[in-house]
């Protein structure tokens, strides 16, 4: 019996039987943190397959950085979802920003500029889907990743951080979910950690992928830590929940276990 | 007997021609599960080691040793693999004639002229068979063209190994599709984007012709008398990167990683489909020598940090990452898997010689 995903499910608060199915609770904020040993897109997998499955009512926005969209209709075919009629079906939309290029005629106002539109389709996006019928519709917005939205903005982290801010005010306007994908090693030092303090303040789950300290398994790919901030509403204060565990990526899913307990 | 009816369909049927597949199988390009089409990297043992060789459409990235050229041996097979199979290719360099780096290509090694006793096993059993049963009909065939021209031998392979002693021959580069860029002393990317946009772009060909498979090989790219700044250089990789997503090319970086900042080094590492890296091996460090068997014949060491995949989200985990770079008979590269030396009799018990031997391993100058 796999009882794996639940697991995830139960940290990330993806439980089926509530009210929006599989997706993410509305207004939530994932940042996930990977390394080059360890990629973490295998999250971003699961999210889609979770928003976009029957039960749920759920809409995906997913900003390509990374990867065509072939490629992820490819890896989701496998997991059991069918990209191509969400599709159709306007529950999923990708953005294909490959080759973003903020042309640079001066430098400095063609990133901002570039990133405002970016951010304007976004927004408008997400405003054609809840005037529409089923405004109950929950929206998740998928960023994989953003490390390359960075070196499209040549390095400019204050337009970047603002994107970012926008985008998290469609979490709380609209009550849109935001997901990040980000390179963990890419800032060892405090001078370029601002970008990701941001990120690990601004976000309420905190999914780290990282090697096993012991090396590569052929069984066990690495290990996962998901931090679930804590929250204090109308002086109601849960604290911080800490999850760890080992993982295994498969063709159809992820296999999580507790370290430990793979006989 | 009653007559057949005229009309009965055969219970047998073609097969219609794969779908997703294209119907003509390119040259020097073999087809694997799923959309994966391999190019060959030129070294037989790298592309059994990355399950078929270089994926079309992924960006192999080798992180250099500024200590020793061993990305040139990489290079040089891999662009020699294109000229053999007629790839278009188009090369950059740090230098200021890059012409003069095409001289330096091994010829490749006919597959008759080399024995193979480095892989033995049914492959031989089955060819002597084979050769026994065909023997008997030779008769009835008449002389079959007993010695095919060895050019022609060569290209059908989809890998060849080389031999790097000998250079390739000159009419092979004058009739090929061959660009040189130099990136020496400019202070712009751009001009090398484009060269890399046309050529993937003419690629593709027109309806009526077969595309072609293409190689790009950029050696060196973040050296420093190129004058990039690392953000273009990132933005470059970014972007050639995007671009072969959606073409038939593969392409290959060599950078000396040492020389970026490490968090540039770690976005280009990122950026890559497949990543390899190399190191030199020092002469006579004697605790090496005590460690590896095999260690006066190594030439350097090679790590696989990650291996593209299409369509899975599983990684590719290899039973070994390191493996040790090796002249085949003096003349062609070859890949092994790092062998522990046999442990003296007289230093102990096992479990007294494991602790020594790990830590001489990561006081070593192994470290990746």
């Amino acid at each position: 019996m796999n009882t794996s995903p639940h697991l995830l499910d139960e940290a990330l608060g993806l439980m089926p039987g509530i009210s929006n199915g599989g997706a993410l609770s509305q207004g939530c904020i994932v940042l996930i943190e990977d390394s080059v040993e360890t990629s973490g897109a295998f999250i971003l997998h699961y999210i889609v397959k979770r928003a976009l499955s029957l039960d749920s009512s759920g809409i995906v926005l997913f900003l390509a950085l990374a990867h065509p969209f072939s490629h992820y209709e490819r890896i989701l075919r496998k997991l059991g979802c069918n990209l191509s009629v969400h599709r159709e079906q306007k529950r999923f939309h990708l953005f294909d920003i490959l080759q973003l290029e903020f042309p640079c005629e001066s430098k400095k106002d063609s990133v901002e500029q570039g990133l405002v539109e970016l951010y304007s389709k976004i927004q408008s996006a997400v405003e054609v889907i809840s005037s529409r019928d089923h405004s109950r519709a929950h929206i998740s917005i998928l960023i994989d990743d953003l490390s390359i939205l960075e070196i499209a903005a040549h390095g400019s982290m204050d337009h970047v951080l603002n994107f970012l801010h926008y985008c998290v005010t469609l979490t709380s306007e609209q009550n849109c979910s935001l997901v990040i994908l980000n390179h963990e090693d890419i800032y060892p030092d405090i001078e370029g950690r601002r970008l990701l303090s941001h990120l690990v303040y601004l976000a309420d789950f905190i999914i780290k992928a990282e090697p096993l300290a012991t090396g590569i398994a052929a069984d066990v790919h690495g290990q996962l830590t998901v931090l679930k901030k804590g929250t204090s509403n109308n002086g109601h204060y849960s604290a911080d929940k800490a999850s760890n565990f080992h993982f295994q990526v498969k063709e159809h899913g992820v296999d999580l276990f507790f370290p430990g307990s793979r006989c | 007997m009653a007559a057949t009816r005229a009309t009965r369909p055969s219970s047998f049927s073609r097969n219609p021609s794969t779908s997703a597949a294209p119907s003509i199988p390119l040259p020097g390009v073999k087809l694997g599960p799923g959309n994966a089409a391999f190019v060959s990297s030129g070294i037989p043992d790298l592309d059994r080691i990355l399950g078929g060789g270089f994926l079309l459409g992924s960006l192999v990235m080798v992180m250099e040793d500024a200590e020793a050229p061993h990305h040139l041996l990489l290079l040089r097979n891999f662009m020699a693999q294109g000229v053999v199979h007629r790839q278009p290719l188009l090369f950059a360099s740090p230098s200021e004639e890059p012409r003069a780096f095409l001289g330096t290509l091994p010829t490749p090694i006919a597959a008759s002229k080399e024995e193979r006793p480095r892989v033995p096993g049914p492959n031989q059993e089955g060819k002597e068979q084979g050769l026994r049963i065909a023997w008997q009909y030779k008769k009835y065939f008449g002389e079959q063209p007993a010695s095919q021209p060895q050019y022609k031998d060569v290209k059908q392979e989809f890998s060849n190994t080389f031999d790097l002693r000998k250079s390739i021959e000159r009419h092979m580069l004058s009739s090929q599709n061959i660009d040189c860029v130099s990136i020496e002393k400019i202070s712009d990317l751009a001009p090398l984007r484009e060269r890399c946009s046309s050529f993937l772009s003419k690629l593709n060909g027109d309806n009526s012709s077969i595309g072609l498979a293409g190689r790009i090989a950029i050696q060196s790219l973040c050296a420093p008398q190129c004058g990039f700044s690392d953000w273009d250089m990132v933005s470059f990789v970014r972007s050639l990167r995007a671009m072969l997503r959606s073409s038939r090319a593969v392409g290959i970086i060599t950078f000396p990683s040492s020389i970026l900042p490490h968090s540039f080094s770690k976005r280009w590492q990122h950026l890559a489909d497949t990543l390899l890296s190399v190191k030199a091996i020092p002469d006579d460090d004697k605790d090496l020598a005590k460690l590896l068997t095999g260690y006066q014949d190594m030439v350097g060491l090679l790590h696989v940090h990650k291996v593209a995949q299409i369509s899975s989200q599983v990684p590719v985990i290899l039973e070994a990452n390191t493996f040790s770079l090796k002249l085949h008979r003096r003349r062609s590269l070859i890949l092994e898997k790092l062998n522990q030396a046999p442990v003296e009799g007289s230093s102990g018990t096992s479990y007294g010689t494991a602790g020594p031997c790990t830590a001489s391993f990561k006081g070593s100058s192994i470290d990746f």
